[in-house]
């Protein structure tokens, strides 16, 4: 049963009709990723359109809807103009509400999160800030040590970060969305 | 004139140059940009990736803002807040969204400010201006990349061709300069995963690169610092990815047109590319 609801739920949070697909694939003959992606972006309209729970559980934790990169050339391409970049979007939080991770997803989520810590905290993105939070939060501390020093030099990291006067409504924010979802799920 | 500016976060960090590039341009053209006081990060790719009702706030207090300063225009130069605004006010049409995200903000939000592209904001303002100040033409075969963020989604966007755009083109014809068709104009040259998957920004930004090298370009001229970062600061790990490594410069489209104004490469931030540019 749960199958149908969760297709019809993709619908109602984003407009996005699977059924409308006819599996032409220009969707997947533009996407630059397609090679990389468990299932290239046609193949997942058609598991959805099947609606069983098998195939959404493998949409939902393939790492197609992760290596997407919103770029939207199949939505510019796809002649019936169905909106998977928004539908990937969804289906990324849906992934993880129902912890349905794949790997490929780890450092790319753990971008995301020191990305959106640093807006949080000062209104601004704080680059160092953030390549710093990600190599704890991934351990790869090695990376790109190579080009900072050069950055820094040429003036474009800056040691501290740039902070909003009015950061409360920057807590405001994320405490009524992101981590208002977050309790939600619990 | 006067218009509203909101220069994003990369333009104040790894994108210095291109900021001290539209302000020098827009210097040059008469054109005063007012900042919006006290703007935040749009939140980018990390914002939609995780949450909507996120996604959607952050630009909305940044136009709030433009708004209460009454700015009734606001150029974003750079492409990926441009898209996450112009996204966020087509959005926020919708009414049960908008009152959602006034609550979250506890401010106006009319969504009536324009919101324009440094494209479009020298097409409307600029273009005479810079047809009369050019002192030095640009006069070098380029290839003009548009990416992903400028010109997609079309349908809320409304600028300028899907699959062969034109507008740089046209700019840099302008200021003298030669432009190639190529293949690449609008492909993804890996955008937000510059950090957590190098190695497929190595890639698809060497694609890029090789198509523009192989058809002879002398430089690439952009108009989003995601595209320039990545091009320009992971060549390293591009030219890895390539045959013939490549060192064509990749310059912002104010860069190339503040060198045809006759101003200098300190004040248009050329000497912070990795790439060296020598035009």
């Amino acid at each position: 049963m749960g199958h149908t609801n969760k297709v019809s739920d993709l619908q109602s949070h984003t407009g996005v009709e699977v059924m409308r697909c006819y599996q032409c694939g220009k969707c997947t003959a533009g996407c630059v990723l397609a090679s990389e992606m468990n299932y290239p972006p046609s193949y997942l309209m058609r598991l959805l359109q099947t609606g069983t729970k098998p195939n959404l559980d493998k949409v939902l934790s393939s790492n197609s809807i992760w290596l997407c990169l919103n770029c939207e050339n199949c939505l510019g391409r796809c002649p019936m103009e169905i909106d998977i970049p928004k539908m990937m979007d969804y289906l990324r939080t849906q992934a993880i509400k129902e912890n349905k991770l794949h790997p490929d997803s780890k450092p790319i989520i753990a971008f995301h999160k020191s990305f959106l810590d640093s807006i949080k905290n000062t209104g601004r993105l704080y680059e160092m800030g953030l390549v710093l939070s990600y190599k704890f939060r991934t351990f790869n501390f090695l990376q790109d040590l190579s080009i900072a020093p050069s950055m820094y030099l040429k003036g474009k990291l800056h040691l501290l970060p740039e902070k909003i006067k009015d950061r409360r409504s920057m807590k405001r924010i994320f405490g009524q969305t992101i981590e208002n979802a977050k309790t939600d799920n619990k | 004139m006067k218009i509203g500016f909101y220069p994003g976060c990369s333009l104040t960090g790894s994108s210095r140059e291109y900021n001290e590039s539209v302000v020098a341009v827009a210097k040059a053209l008469d054109i005063e940009l007012i900042e919006i006081n006290d703007w935040n990060c749009c939140g980018a790719t990390a914002a939609h990736a995780m949450n909507e009702e996120l996604s959607l706030s952050l630009p909305a207090r940044i136009m709030a803002m433009a708004e209460k300063q009454g700015l009734t225009e606001v150029v974003v130069p750079c492409a990926a807040c441009y898209n996450r605004l112009k996204v966020t006010q087509h959005e926020l049409e919708d009414d049960t969204k908008r009152s959602r995200v006034i609550d979250i903000l506890k401010m106006p939000y009319q969504g009536s400010s324009r919101i324009i592209n440094v494209l479009q904001l020298l097409e409307m303002y600029g273009a005479e201006n810079i047809k009369a100040k050019i002192t030095r033409p640009f006069a070098h075969k380029v290839a003009c990349y548009y990416g992903c963020l400028l010109v997609r989604p079309h349908s809320i966007l409304k600028f300028d061709r899907v699959e062969d755009p034109q507008s740089m083109d046209t700019m840099i014809k302008m200021v003298g300069g030669t432009t190639l068709d190529w293949a690449f104009k609008t492909e993804c040259c890996g955008a937000g995963f510059s950090v957590s998957r190098t190695d497929l920004v190595a890639k698809l930004s060497g694609n890029i690169l090789k198509d523009a090298a192989d058809r002879g370009a002398e430089a690439l001229i952009v108009a989003c610092p995601m595209c320039q970062s990545n091009l320009d600061m992971r060549r390293g790990a591009i030219n890895k990815t390539l045959e013939t490594p490549s060192d064509i410069p990749v310059i912002y489209i104010t860069q190339a047109i503040g060198l045809a104004l006759g101003l200098s490469a300190q004040e248009l931030g050329l000497k912070r590319h990795f790439v060296t540019v020598e035009l």
